[in-house]
């Protein structure tokens, strides 16, 4: 299968050899992200698609990524491990992953929306930093 | 019992009892065809019972016209659902890799779709030939409770084959392990019923052309 | 630490920002099979949940699934669980020993009746007494009902615990049993697996505190994390369908990655997380690694015939019984055949010829 113009064979099946079938998973899910990117600019409803419930031969998955590309948009995160979003190259559409501290992934997803919500402020963090920010001026006497 | 116990029973003790029975049974129908014996015909041999009975083994798989213009659907459903067996029993990987244990030979399957298609026409022809069966006033008043029997435990290994391979509804274990338990059931009854002429068939052919072969005439 | 206190307010405590927590929570979706939409929901219930005591007890096992667990070399998001949860009572993690860590458990037990989670690896040994495993003079089977009794809900963990596992193996010495053997009257979830994957057991937990009790299958195994097969989610799937399988560990089949099948892969009666999910953060798991599964997360999976021999094939020795068929048949079929024979010339005999005279009488 070619996607994006380089032959499809993919690395790390079995031992080292290329994939000879891959699960076709591929194509049905460029499909979902394409209808999912029209409702969103039809109705706005957001989309995400847990890429770790998806069955991928090895080096599928890379395909996908090297389908999707790299637009814009790259914010890398540090929260426990980090974390990297970007926007593709097909804007709105967003690719999350999560790593933990080992720089292992441990959550990947594709989201169709504005933005995903793990880049917006959290109202608690927030919070949390209102009370510190307070607390720091009280005890400089800076009132 | 959980789904486990029972796969393991169904590949074990049960698949031990049902291939004593199976095997034993076959043995034992054609030792009585055999010691039952025929009288000596004192007629002098105008042709050859070996040749007459080979020849005849061989014919009776082709229907001659008039029989196809007879019995037309008979013949293709049958035909379609013996083949259909043939292929779905010795030719899926799974069941090949049995009778390598069995007779430690192996032989190349096909691609697993393809045996799961050849199931469902296999499938739609038996259910053919049993609406048939039904709806066919002669055939009606032939068919006795030996005759369903043999319908059913020959459909139900499909059936629970095909739920197994497309993984319908229960837990995989017991999928696979009522399939193997409908299989034992065909085995059982196997050389009790009229089943049994998957292995005599050969026989009463050689009969029937060695009979006419001795007289010189066509079987 | 104080108690009752919410989870939220002791991951704020610890310096843990939302987003951290957010990512957890996406991460713990995601296992769980969750649409990416329940996120939210995920979140806003375990911030106000409270954190449970929990009380683990080890019986008959080899400390697999407590490694599984602890195996999150450096800080991860599994510590995180370990923040939402209260360990209170933990033989091989707890540096306390003897009779002050059994007034531990006891204390745990008495303060937090009704309200902890009891998690058990190990199958519990019941022959001779339980005299095979004791801890403080107390047998498996009477610490298991003691701390039982109170608890919330029992999670067993690993095989053993959920369904004796190895221990239990023919011809099982011991007369090891599962918690559910014991305990009728408590919910239990059985999260088993040879070890279970660490991700698995702090989701299980995760989904505890979230949504209560979770939905299970037959063998007690929560849906969202065992609810599908092995061979379902294996992405060597389509090589089982194609008829493409390895015929031995060396072949050409096995250095293409095709389906492991004929090699005896359990795939396609064992359920678990293990195709999606994977191992060691998600880098492989044994049939990407080219080896079939053995079925681990299923019950009796030590005794289920050889890893090795494909799951279509018979487990006993079928030669045998073929010699003994075939040599039975014979003698049967020489006895029947001989009655027949005679039955066939007494009826011979006994024919007795109609001669006209005979029919004359007759009329």
């Amino acid at each position: 299968m070619t996607v994006h113009g380089t032959p499809g064979t993919s690395p790390g099946c079995g031992s080292g050899s290329p994939c000879e079938i891959p699960t076709g998973n591929l194509i049905p899910l460029l499909h979902e992200i394409r209808h999912a990117l029209e409702r969103w600019l039809d109705s706005g409803e957001e989309h995400a698609i847990d890429l770790r419930g998806i069955p991928m031969a090895p080096g599928e998955e890379d395909q996908l990524l090297a389908t999707l590309g790299e637009g814009e948009l790259h914010a890398d995160l540090s929260l426990t491990g980090k974390s990297v979003v970007i926007e593709t190259r097909f804007p709105a559409v967003w690719l999350v992953t999560h790593y933990n501290t080992d720089e292992r992934i441990v959550g990947r997803y594709i989201e169709v929306c504005e933005m995903p919500a793990i880049l917006k402020s959290q109202t608690e963090d927030a919070r949390a930093g209102l009370e510190y920010l307070g607390k720091l001026l009280n005890e400089n006497n800076l009132q | 019992m959980t789904d486990a116990e029972f796969l393991l029973w169904v590949r074990g003790p049960a698949f031990n009892i049902a291939l004593f029975i199976m095997l034993a049974g076959i043995v034992v129908r054609f030792m009585e065809i055999l010691l039952m014996g025929r009288k000596t015909n004192l007629a002098e041999a105008r042709g050859s019972e070996m040749a007459g009975g080979l020849n005849t083994i061989w014919r009776r798989t082709l229907p001659d016209a008039d029989t196809f213009r007879r019995s037309g659907f008979t013949i293709i459903a049958g035909n379609v659902f013996h083949i259909g067996l043939f292929v779905v029993i010795f030719l899926f990987v799974p069941h090949i890799l049995v009778f390598e244990r069995l007779f430690g030979v192996s032989w190349a399957g096909l691609p697993s779709n393809i045996v799961d298609a050849t199931t469902v026409v296999t499938i739609v022809a038996l259910l053919a030939v049993l609406v048939h069966r039904v709806k066919d006033p002669v055939l009606r008043m032939l068919s006795n409770f030996s005759d369903y029997l043999a319908w059913l435990v020959t459909i139900l290994p499909l059936i629970t084959g095909w739920l197994a391979f497309n993984r319908v509804g229960l837990s995989g274990s017991t999928l696979i392990g009522l399939h193997i338990l409908s299989v034992e059931l065909l085995m059982v009854l196997f050389p009790f019923t009229k089943l049994s002429h998957a292995f005599t068939l050969v026989l009463a052919r050689w009969y029937n052309g060695a009979i006419a072969g001795y007289k010189g005439v066509q079987s | 630490m104080k108690k009752d206190q919410t989870i939220g307010e002791v991951l704020r405590e610890r310096g843990i920002s939302r987003r951290s927590f957010l990512k957890f929570c996406a991460s713990t979706a995601s296992l769980m099979a969750l649409p990416p939409s329940m996120i939210p929901v995920i979140a806003a219930t375990l911030e106000k949940a409270r954190r449970p005591s929990v009380i683990w007890l080890s019986f008959q096992e080899c400390t697999g699934c407590t490694e599984s667990i602890t195996r999150s070399d450096s800080s991860t998001l599994e510590d995180l669980i370990f923040n939402v949860i209260s360990l209170d009572y933990h033989h091989t993690l707890q540096a306390c020993a003897g009779h002050f860590a059994e007034h531990i458990r006891e204390q745990v037990i008495k303060d937090n009746a009704g309200k902890y989670i009891l998690i058990v690896d190990g199958s519990i040994p019941v022959k001779d007494g339980g005299v095979y495993s004791t801890i403080a003079g107390m047998s498996n089977e009477q610490i298991l009902k003691e701390t039982a009794a109170h608890a919330a809900a029992i999670v067993a963990v690993g095989t053993c615990s959920a369904y004796g596992g190895i221990p239990k193996a023919d011809p099982n010495p011991t007369g090891a049993v599962s918690v559910s053997d014991l305990i009728k009257d408590k919910p239990i979830v059985n999260v088993p697996g040879c070890p279970p994957i660490p991700n698995v057991i702090t989701g299980v937990l995760v989904q505890f505190l979230t949504f209560g009790l979770p939905e299970l299958d037959a063998l007690g195994r929560p849906k969202a994390f065992y609810g599908q097969s092995i061979h379902d989610r294996c992405y060597r799937r389509p090589f089982y369908d194609k008829g493409l399988f390895a015929d031995s560990f060396d072949d050409e089949g096995a250095r293409k990655g095709w389906c492991l099948y004929k090699l005896g892969c359990k795939g396609p009666t064992t359920y678990n997380a293990c195709a999606t999910e994977k191992w060691n953060f998600g880098t492989s798991f044994p049939i990407q690694a080219g080896h079939p599964c053995l079925g681990c997360s299923e019950p009796d999976f030590w005794d289920a015939g050889s890893f090795y021999s494909a799951l279509s094939t018979p487990t006993e020795n079928i030669g045998k019984t073929a010699i003994y068929a075939t040599a039975g048949g014979l003698l049967a079929g020489a006895a029947i055949g001989g009655v027949l024979r005679a039955r066939k010339q007494a009826a011979v005999k006994a024919h007795q010829r109609v001669t006209i005279d005979d029919l004359d009488k007759e009329s």
